[in-house]
C-alpha cells in the first residue's frame, strides 16, 4: 500500500491541504487504489504548500503546490510510484532548501505523524527522557548548561542557569510553564513544532520537570492557534495513556502532569510575568522583577518558564549530549536557530541553521528575494519590537551579540522582508500604534508614550512642526526605552528609531540632515 | 435565557476547582454562547471567590473575549507587519467598504463581525485572514469577497 503525506499544518491548511487530501482520497477510491494518507507536519517550504509527498524506495518524492483540480492528472502520471509530472519536485531531502539545513529541533517535523506516539518513538523520540530518568537532577541541569542553549523566546538567557535557580529553590510545589504565546509577526516556529511534533515539547517539559523537581506543567498557547491546541491535547492524552506523563513516569518514582491553557489574544502575555498572571486567572499585567519567576513564579512558587523552542530542543541535548549541540553555532550563540522567513519574500518558510548564517544568505539563497520581484528595502528581525535593518546590514551573521552591536535583536528568529514600496515612517507609526493597543497599562511610559508616539508620528507624516516632532520622537523613545517596565514599551523604540536612523528620507529628512 | 443561565452554571461547576480557573471558564462560556454575558459576572465571581470588578477586568482586558453576541460569522483580518508587507492595508480597506462596517462592528443583517488580529502565525503566506476557525493564506480581496458570499449563503 502506498503512503501519501499531506500536511496538517495550519499554513498548509490555509492553502487548501484538506481539500487536496479529500480529492486524493476520493480519486484513489474511484480507481480502486489502496492508499494510506498520513497527515504530517510541514517541511516548512510554504511556497510549495500544499506539498504532497509519496514514499518511494529512494525516499519521499515531493509534488507541489497541488490544487484539488490537479489531483486527477497526478494519478494519471502515476505519482503514487513517484511518476513524473509538472508538479514533481524530486526527492524532498535532495531539494536545496532541505539539503543544507541543520535540523536538530525540527528533526521530525514534516516526517512523522505528529500525533502518533509510536511514530515519535520510532524516530528517536523519548531517548532524551530515558537518559534523564537515570541521571541526577544536577547532571541534567549541567547538560543543558553545557549545551550553551539560550532562551529562544528572544531574551537569550541561558536556559541551564534558569533551571539551576529553580532546582536550588526549596518549595513543596514547583512548576514548568511553556510560553507558547507566539505573538510576534513573522514567527511561526512554535506553531510548527506544536502542530508538527508536539511530543518533542512534551518530552522537553517532562525532562525540565525531572531536572528541577516540578510535577506540574502548563503550556500557555495562543487562542489564534486552534490546531496547535488540538494537536497538543491529542499528544498529551497518548502520553498519559502510555505512561510518559502522570504518576511514576516509565515506572520510575517521578511524576509529571501537563495541561494546555488557552490564551485570549493579549500580546503582552508573551512577557513571562504577564503570562503567569494570566495563568493565575488575572489580567495580564506585567509584574515587577525581582522576584524572578524562578524564585516566585506561578502561584508564588518557583517556576521554570521557557519558550517552546527552548523546551523542544532539550530532548536532543539529553539524547546526544551537550557537546553535540554546542558544536553548532558561533561565538556565544551555540546550537541552531529555527529561522522564519516571512513577509514579502519569494520563498517563505522555516530554515533551521546553526548560528552564523547571514541575513543575505537567508534572504536571497533561501528566500529567493522579494515576492514582488522588487528590491528588498528593509527587514524587521525579531518581531514587532525588533529593529529594521537596511540592505547595508544584510551581511550580519545571525548571532545574538552581533545583532546587539547593531542595536538590533534576533528575538525569536522571525525575519519579515519589505520591498521598496514600504514607507518606513508608516511602519514607525504602526510600532507605536501596536504598542498602544497591546500595552497592559501598568507603566506610564508604555501606556501614555505609545499613544503620544502615534500623535507625533502623525505630525511628522503630515509635515507639521517637523523638526520639533522628530526631536520629540527621539525624546519620547528615550523615556520609553529607559522607563518602561517590560520589553513592550521598552523595545517599541527599536523599530521606531531604526526606521528613523536608517531611512530618514521616509521621515522627510535628508540623509545629511539626519547625520548632523 | 433560563437555558443560558443553566449552561453557565454547568460550566462553572466543571471549572471551579481548577487552579487559575477564570480563564478556562471564560473560554468555556464564550465557546458555548459566543460571548460572555455581563449578567454572568455575579455567578462567576461568587463561585471563584472574586469580586465582580475582577471578573469584569479580566473579560475586558483580553481582546478575544466579547460581551455582546457576534454576527453568525467572525472575520479576522491580520494587520501585523508581515501581512502589511504583502498588502493587507489595501485588503482591510476593501473588506471594510465591501461590508460597510469598521473593525469591532457587525453587518446590519447580523451575518459578519469584523475584527482585526495581530498575527495568525501564517506569515510565510501573507496576507492572512481567519473566517470563524479557518485560516486562509495569500488571500486577494476577490477571494475574501467570495468566502464571505459563501458564508452568507450557508448561514
Amino acid at each position: 500500500m502506498n503512503t501519501v503525506y499531506i500536511p496538517r499544518d495550519s499554513s498548509a491548511l490555509s492553502l487548501g491541504a484538506n481539500q487536496v487530501a479529500a480529492a486524493i482520497a476520493k480519486k484513489a477510491a474511484a480507481r480502486h487504489l489502496p492508499i494510506q494518507i498520513a497527515r504530517n507536519g510541514s517541511r516548512g517550504m510554504f511556497w510549495l504548500e500544499p506539498l504532497v509527498e509519496v514514499a518511494t524506495p529512494h525516499g519521499r518524492m515531493a509534488y507541489g503546490p497541488v490544487t484539488p483540480e490537479q489531483v486527477s492528472s497526478l494519478f494519471d502520471a502515476g505519482f503514487l510510484d513517484g511518476g513524473d509530472h509538472a508538479l514533481c519536485l524530486g526527492l524532498t531531502d535532495e531539494l536545496p532548501w532541505m539539503k543544507h539545513q541543520e535540523r536538530l529541533t525540527f528533526a521530525r517535523v514534516g516526517i512523522t505523524d505528529p500525533v502518533s506516539l509510536q511514530d515519535y518513538i520510532a524516530h528517536d523520540g523519548y531517548k532524551g527522557l530515558r537518559n534523564a530518568i537515570a541521571m541526577a537532577p544536577q547532571d541534567i541541569v549541567q547538560q543543558v548548561t553545557d549545551s550553551g542553549l539560550r532562551g529562544r523566546g528572544g531574551a537569550a538567557f541561558p536556559t541551564g542557569i534558569k533551571w539551576k535557580t529553580v532546582l536550588e529553590a526549596t518549595a513543596e510545589q514547583k512548576y514548568i510553564v511553556c510560553n507558547a504565546d507566539e505573538g510576534d509577526s513573522g514567527t511561526f516556529s512554535d506553531r510548527m513544532i506544536m502542530e508538527g511534533d508536539p511530543f518533542v515539547l512534551i518530552e522537553g517539559m517532562t525532562i525540565a520537570g525531572i531536572a528541577v523537581g516540578a510535577t506540574q506543567g502548563y503550556i500557555y498557547v495562543r487562542s489564534e492557534y486552534p490546531h496547535s491546541i488540538a494537536a497538543l491535547n491529542l499528544a498529551i492524552k497518548s502520553a498519559y495513556e502510555a505512561g510518559y506523563l502522570g504518576r511514576g513516569i516509565l515506572g520510575s518514582q517521578l511524576d509529571f502532569y501537563l495541561e494546555v491553557r488557552r490564551a485570549a489574544g493579549a500580546y503582552v502575555c508573551g512577557e513571562e510575568t504577564a503570562l503567569l498572571e494570566s495563568l493565575e486567572g488575572k489580567r495580564g499585567l506585567v509584574r515587577f522583577k525581582p522576584p524572578l519567576p524562578a524564585i516566585s513564579g506561578l502561584f508564588g512558587k518557583p517556576t521554570v518558564i521557557n519558550n517552546v523552542i527552548s523546551l523542544a530542543t532539550v530532548p536532543i541535548i539529553l539524547d546526544k549530549g551537550s557537546a553535540y549541540y554546542r558544536d553548532y553555532g558561533m561565538g556565544r550563540s551555540r546550537g541552531t536557530l529555527p529561522i522564519q522567513l516571512a513577509g514579502n519574500i519569494k520563498h517563505g518558510g522555516l530554515v533551521e541553521k546553526a548560528f552564523g548564517i547571514t541575513l543575505r544568505e537567508l534572504l536571497y539563497d533561501y528566500g529567493g528575494g522579494s515576492a514582488t520581484g522588487r528590491p528588498i528595502k528593509a527587514v524587521q528581525v525579531g518581531g514587532p519590537l525588533g529593529a529594521y535593518l537596511p540592505e547595508s546590514q544584510f551581511d550580519t551573521p545571525l548571532d545574538y551579540e552581533e545583532f546587539s552591536k547593531l542595536w538590533a535583536v534576533l528575538g525569536h528568529g522571525g525575519i519579515v522582508a519589505f520591498d521598496d514600496t514600504v514607507d518606513m515612517a508608516h511602519m514607525a507609526r504602526y510600532a507605536f500604534e501596536f504598542c498602544a493597543i497591546e500595552s497592559c497599562g501598568k507603566c506610564t511610559p508604555c501606556r501614555i508614550g505609545s499613544t503620544r508616539g502615534v500623535e507625533v508620528m502623525d505630525k511628522i507624516i503630515a509635515g507639521t512642526e517637523h523638526a520639533q516632532s522628530v526631536a520629540l520622537v527621539r525624546d519620547l523613545s528615550d523615556t520609553m526605552l529607559n522607563g518602561s517596565l517590560c520589553a513592550l514599551g521598552g523595545m517599541t523604540p527599536y523599530p521606531v528609531l531604526s526606521a528613523l536612523n536608517h531611512f530618514p528620507e521616509d521621515f522627510g529628512l535628508l540623509k545629511k540632515e539626519q547625520a548632523a | 435565557m433560563h437555558d443560558q443561565q443553566a449552561r453557565i452554571k454547568s460550566h462553572i461547576e466543571s471549572h471551579r476547582h481548577m487552579a487559575g480557573a477564570l480563564m478556562p471558564l471564560l473560554h468555556a462560556i464564550q465557546d458555548d454562547l459566543g460571548y460572555i454575558p455581563e449578567e454572568c459576572y455575579n455567578l462567576v465571581a461568587k463561585a471563584l471567590n472574586l469580586s465582580i470588578a475582577e471578573v469584569h477586568g479580566v473579560v475586558t482586558f483580553y481582546h478575544h473575549f466579547r460581551t455582546k453576541p457576534p454576527g453568525r460569522h467572525v472575520l479576522q483580518v491580520c494587520r501585523a507587519e508581515s501581512c502589511q508587507a504583502m498588502g493587507c492595508t489595501a485588503l482591510e480597506t476593501h473588506v471594510k467598504s465591501a461590508l460597510g462596517i469598521d473593525y469591532h462592528e457587525t453587518t446590519s443583517d447580523g451575518t459578519i463581525t469584523l475584527e482585526p488580529v495581530y498575527c495568525l502565525g501564517n506569515c510565510a503566506c501573507s496576507p492572512a485572514i481567519m473566517l470563524d476557525d479557518q485560516v486562509y493564506g495569500r488571500v486577494s480581496p476577490q477571494q475574501v469577497e467570495h468566502l464571505l458570499a459563501s458564508a452568507r449563503e450557508v448561514s
